[in-house]
């Protein structure tokens, strides 16, 4: 690992093709950003992306890459992680991919806490099918498939982590550079599962979730006398849904990864040209 | 005297039978004997009803038979359901104490032992051991020293004291006592023992250990019958050599889990039977398109959706030949015995690395479930070899990079197979997408590329069809007109009934066949016989199908979907009957 790396070290040479002005520019940058400050490099890197505008994440960065499955990027990262411990895993996927279809692996991943960052580009709608309800659109939110709107209610994916045990949630917003580099940051070097939904606006499908709207009513916990380490403080938050917050909002600064609770240090690639040395034993226990 | 003996236990759920059986099993394991065990979970009627089977001989078996000569009966249905395979001179040992066999019916002809196994149970120090006075009574009838239950008792019960170990031994001579005072019947059996030493383990654990040998380090699954052995046994093994093993929270995590662990440059496999299958086949296509090794075992159990989820077929074969939308390349090996299963899964893990391709361990039910006794020697474990294929280092990975220097991971080459750089690889960093890729791994429609990617995964079965062995495993007469192909578990009882076809004169060639893809060429040998006929365990005979098409050429078919496994005698009367339908219409 070389302390000289940029984060323009972890960009491709192939130009995005996410619409002008779409919030993933912003969060990818954080996320190479948060990478590079973090003392990592492409080759020590990899990352998991999902299926959506957000599973092209992949394609625009230079690190190791998959780019997955719709919804199940996070059972890959934690693969990844489990038989390379020494490699730094990024998820990354948007709301459909996470909060819909990967809705089960999201819940579990909470709970597995496996040491990594989990960045959702949350745009409240689904960009590449060109319009339609996500789990997180408003419950009125009219479109193509929902023409008086979903009338559910969105989901409240911090909730979900909290519920499930999360060990590290944060949200932050793609156009405030410094600060979601910062929180990222922060997940990737959490001891557990880092979870940021980065508020990432779709200015071509969503005219009410937009730049000025988070601007206009963002609160940066940053600003506030909140402590994420008090977890009481971090569900009123969690669950106050007349503003949306930045920031750290809860982390558990006793958290335990997977890997260190099963004592999963090695990296699994290295193995010898036979069977163990001792392999016959395996065969003795079945006298 | 026949050759072998055949010995069940049955009883209800819960009358602990899998681990009276067991303990029976390994004492004549130990004793130098043949052991092949079977199990029935559930009945042909409704309820509870289990029982463990048990068939030994000095020469290996690896099969069952329609005959019973020692049955412990716990419930009067365990002998209902063993009519058929009880004949005259069999002993049914049972508690004419317990409640429910007071009125017991002992058929005509047979032998009925009535112990107070619960008396003497509480004797010895418990009536929790009533199962291990009916194994003392068993050992007497069949003239098996009961020393060597000693050593499988103490293997069982060793691990809570001493105290516990010695009532049971006590147990088991009451129970023998009983039978040579109360009784003095004749009876016509003589289990010999020997100085080999044998192991004995089922076709889910063969796998697992396979799996260690082989090098997988990493194993993510979703419980499921019959494949939830393979989990078990390695999970508390693998660790010990660096591995690691995770209950996914389904079948679709649990591959993806393992899809990750392999592009990470682990060894990694994920088991499950067809269910599973259905929910990995979304993740299948991914695995194959970006062309990562991994092992998926399926250990078929009948189906469709929930089926008969403890019983045996072979009916995946079509999803794992062609399931998945769109068009790739996939191995799929079949093992035909338990120690096959061992073997078939360490070759696996090689074709899965050297071709990058993922590959179907294809079990079924009745291999998994069952315990055979081998020598150790069948597991010998310097015969493993690790090829890894081609895999690139920070010197190696060079040749790979492209003009702007680099690395391209579906590099277009002759064998079809391109260079692999794990995580950590100096120069290496690339992506991986389920969508069509140039050589860089980066998203394409271009015609040209899409047809060369195309082409260049379907090399990669040309160069193993080439360089792999596939040969099928040959048995019987190989000059003989009439040609047997099978699968799978068939094997054991293929085999068998070879010799009760022998008995009555007739011969045949048998060809067991453990490549389901890429597969032998079986031109030459369906052109040379006059008969073939094609045995398996399923409705639509989905490899006779397979056959059929490679060589162009109608076979006959032995179907067997009943849920319960061929057994020897009964597929050599199969066998002539399908010889004599022939005859007749010629």
């Amino acid at each position: 690992m070389s302390s000289d790396v940029r984060f323009t070290d972890f960009k491709s040479d192939k130009q995005p093709t996410w619409c002008p002005g779409c919030g993933d520019f912003g969060t990818m940058n954080g996320i190479m950003k948060a990478l590079a400050n973090s003392g990592n490099d492409p080759d020590n890197t990899f990352v998991v992306a999902g299926i959506g505008c957000s599973g092209k994440i992949g394609t625009y960065m230079h690190s190791y890459a998959i780019h997955g499955v719709h919804g199940r990027s996070l059972p890959v990262a934690a693969g990844v992680k489990l038989a390379n411990p020494n490699l730094t895993v990024v998820a990354a996927g948007g709301d459909g991919d996470g909060y819909s279809i990967g809705a089960g692996h999201f819940i579990h991943a909470v709970r597995r806490n496996v040491d990594m960052a989990y960045t959702v580009m949350d745009n409240r709608i689904y960009g590449l099918t060109k319009g339609q309800a996500s789990p997180t659109s408003r419950e009125d939110f009219e479109t193509s498939t929902t023409p008086e709107g979903p009338q559910q209610p969105p989901v409240n994916p911090l909730a979900l982590s909290l519920a499930a045990g999360g060990t590290f949630i944060a949200q932050s917003f793609a156009t405030d550079h410094k600060r979601h580099a910062e929180i990222v940051q922060a997940a990737i070097e959490h001891d557990g599962f880092g979870f940021v939904n980065v508020f990432s606006p779709c200015v071509t499908f969503n005219d009410v979730d937009t730049y000025d709207y988070f601007r206009d009513n963002l609160v940066d916990l940053a600003d506030t006398d909140h402590d994420p380490n008090d977890y009481e403080a971090a569900k009123e938050k969690i669950l106050d849904s007349s503003k949306e917050y930045e920031g750290i909002i809860y982390q558990d600064e006793d958290s335990t990864s997977y890997e260190q609770k099963f004592g999963v240090t090695e990296d699994m690639s290295d193995i010898g040209t036979g069977a163990p040395d001792d392999a016959m034993d395996l065969v003795r226990e079945f006298y | 005297m026949p050759a072998d003996f055949n010995w069940a236990i049955g009883g209800e759920a819960g009358d602990g039978i899998d681990s009276t059986g067991k303990i029976f099993a390994q004492a004549l394991s130990r004793a130098g004997r043949h052991v092949f065990t079977s199990k029935d979970f559930a009945s042909r009627i409704r309820g509870g009803y289990t029982a463990y089977k048990v068939r030994t001989a000095i020469d290996p078996v690896q099969s069952v038979v329609d005959r019973l000569d020692v049955l412990i009966a716990l419930t009067q249905r365990t002998i209902d359901e063993n009519l058929d395979e009880l004949h005259e001179g069999s002993v049914i040992i049972y508690d004419g104490d317990r409640s429910t066999m007071a009125d017991v019916e002992i058929p005509e002809g047979m032998i009925g032992l009535d112990i107070p196994l619960k008396a003497l149970a509480e004797e010895a120090g418990g009536a929790i051991m009533r199962n291990v006075v009916a194994l003392g009574a068993a050992c007497a009838v069949a003239d098996f020293p009961i020393e060597n239950l000693d050593s499988a008792l103490q293997k069982r019960f060793g691990g809570k004291g001493e105290a516990i170990v010695e009532n049971n031994k006590k147990a088991a001579r009451a129970g023998l006592e009983y039978v040579h005072e109360e009784y003095d019947h004749e009876y016509d059996y003589d289990l010999e023992t020997t100085d080999n030493d044998y192991v004995l383990l089922n076709g889910d654990q063969a796998i697992g250990m396979g799996a260690i040998a082989a090098g997988c380090r990493f194993y993510a699954g979703y419980p499921i019958t019959p494949a939830t052995d393979v989990m078990e046994y390695l999970t508390g093994r693998i660790e010990r050599y660096g591995g690691h093993v995770v209950q996914a929270e389904d079948e679709l995590a649990a591959i993806n889990l393992a899809l990750g662990a392999a592009r990470a440059g682990a060894r990694s496999m994920t088991a499950t039977s067809g269910p599973g299958i259905d929910l990995m086949a979304e993740t299948f296509g991914l695995v194959a398109t970006s062309e990562t090794p991994l092992v998926i075992v399926d250990v078929m159990r009948s189906g469709p959706s929930t089926g008969m989820p403890t019983k045996q077929e072979q009916g995946d074969l079509n999803m794992m030949l062609y399931g998945g939308h769109g068009e790739i390349p996939r191995f799929v090996v079949a093992p035909t015995s338990i120690d096959e299963c061992f073997w078939k899964t360490v070759e696996a893990f090689n074709m899965a690395e050297k071709y990058q391709v993922p590959v179907y361990v294809a079990a079924d039910l009745a291999m998994a479930v069952t315990e055979q006794t081998f020598p150790p020697e069948a597991f010998d474990m310097d015969e493993v070899e690790i090829d890894r294929g081609k895999v690139v280092d920070d010197d190696s990975i060079d040749e790979w990079l492209d003009e702007k220097g680099r690395f391209q991971p579906h590099a277009l080459t002759d064998d079809g197979i391109s260079p692999r750089a794990f995580p950590g690889t100096e120069q290496g960093a690339h992506m991986s997408t389920g969508l069509e890729h140039d050589e860089l791994g980066r998203r394409t429609e271009d015609t040209e590329m899409r047809v060369k990617q195309v082409d260049k995964r379907d090399r990669k079965v040309e160069t193993a069809k080439a360089t792999e062995d596939l040969s099928p495993r040959e048995f019987g007469n190989p000059d003989s007109d009439t040609l047997i192909l099978s699968w799978g578990s068939n094997e054991g009882a293929l085999v068998e009934a070879l010799d009760f076809l022998e008995e009555d004169g007739i011969d045949v060639r048998f060809l067991s066949v453990p490549y389901m893809f890429p597969r032998p060429d079986l031109s030459e040998d369906i052109e040379a016989a006059d008969e073939v006929i094609v045995v398996e365990c399923n409705a639509t005979g989905q490899f006779a199908n397979v056959v059929e098409h490679d060589t162009l050429t109608r076979v006959k078919r032995i179907n067997k979907y009943d849920g319960v496994r061929f057994k020897a005698d009964e597929l050599a009367e199969d066998i002539k009957a399908t010889l004599d339908a022939e005859e007749d219409s010629a």
